[in-house]
């Protein structure tokens, strides 16, 4: 069975999607060393999420004057964090799964259930959000948040990332 | 192009992904015939949610090549014309209300 990419899409959006091009140079390739069972492991979504009242968040007020734009900011996701906790900014998807159920797009109770069970080693402490919606160029996300996320993995020694776009 | 920079900085990726065609850039892949805003699955299905990430840790750990691609087997269980509609946002988005103004000649 093949996954078809465009089956809950409007029709009229296939035309953004269907000729897509890798980057050019080989892909980029990390081999996983360790034992799932003895590695960190984090999570990145690009959801939106943000801590409600304690981190601000990402910024929808400047996306709606200037369309082509996205907030290309990230937030730390504490591993223990509940639902109920979580803000969620993202003015393409509809927000209610996630906000009733956080794991629907960062599964961090999932992932500590795995760890209880000894599948995985650990969960990092903190995991990471960013926005999905971005402008074309991504120079926020590749000279700001790719440096800062990088910070954090590496000072969490995550061994790897489980990413899922929203 | 996150995964493909977080793996070019030597930490290895996954990507669960809704468009695993579009996704050619990521050095692992697991693809889910899911709505957009839902990689993971439905609010408290917890054994679909542990089902896709036990997919995307088994690749993460275990894919002896870049551009691995696994495809989850497992049909939205809400039929399409309701999961069509519900994925999107109430209002349409400020790229996609520009886009529409324009086809109306108001841009």
């Amino acid at each position: 069975m093949r996954v078809d990419s465009f089956r809950f899409l409007p029709r009229s959006f296939r035309p953004l999607y269907e000729h897509v091009e890798a980057p050019e140079g080989d892909m980029p390739w990390a081999a996983f060393e360790p034992r799932l069972a003895g590695a960190t492991v984090a999570l990145l979504t690009s959801a939106g999420l943000h801590l409600e009242g304690v981190q601000p968040p990402f910024d929808l007020d400047r996306e709606r004057r200037e369309p082509t734009w996205g907030d290309p900011s990230w937030r730390s996701i504490p591993a223990g964090v509940s639902s109920g906790e979580l803000g969620m900014c993202h003015l393409h998807v509809n927000s209610a799964d996630v906000l009733a159920d956080h794991n629907v797009a960062l599964p961090t109770d999932r992932l500590a259930e795995l760890v209880s069970e000894g599948v995985v080693g650990a969960t990092a402490p903190q995991h990471v959000s960013v926005m999905g919606y971005q402008e074309r160029s991504l120079d926020g996300w590749r000279t700001r948040t790719l440096p800062e996320v990088l910070d954090l993995l590496r000072g969490e020694a995550a061994d790897g990332v489980v990413l899922a776009p929203v | 192009m996150l995964a493909r920079w977080i793996e070019a900085a030597g930490i290895s990726t996954v990507t669960v992904t809704m468009m695993p065609d579009v996704a050619v850039a990521a050095p692992r892949v697991v693809g889910v015939e899911f709505p957009f805003g839902h990689p993971f699955g439905l609010p408290g299905d917890v054994a679909l949610q542990r089902r896709v990430l036990t997919t995307a840790l088994t690749l993460l750990a275990g894919a002896s090549a870049p551009g691995t691609r696994v495809d989850i087997d497992v049909e939205w269980p809400v039929p399409l014309r309701d999961a069509y509609r519900s994925w999107q946002p109430a209002e349409p988005s400020p790229i996609v209300a520009a886009m529409l103004a324009r086809m109306r000649g108001e841009g």
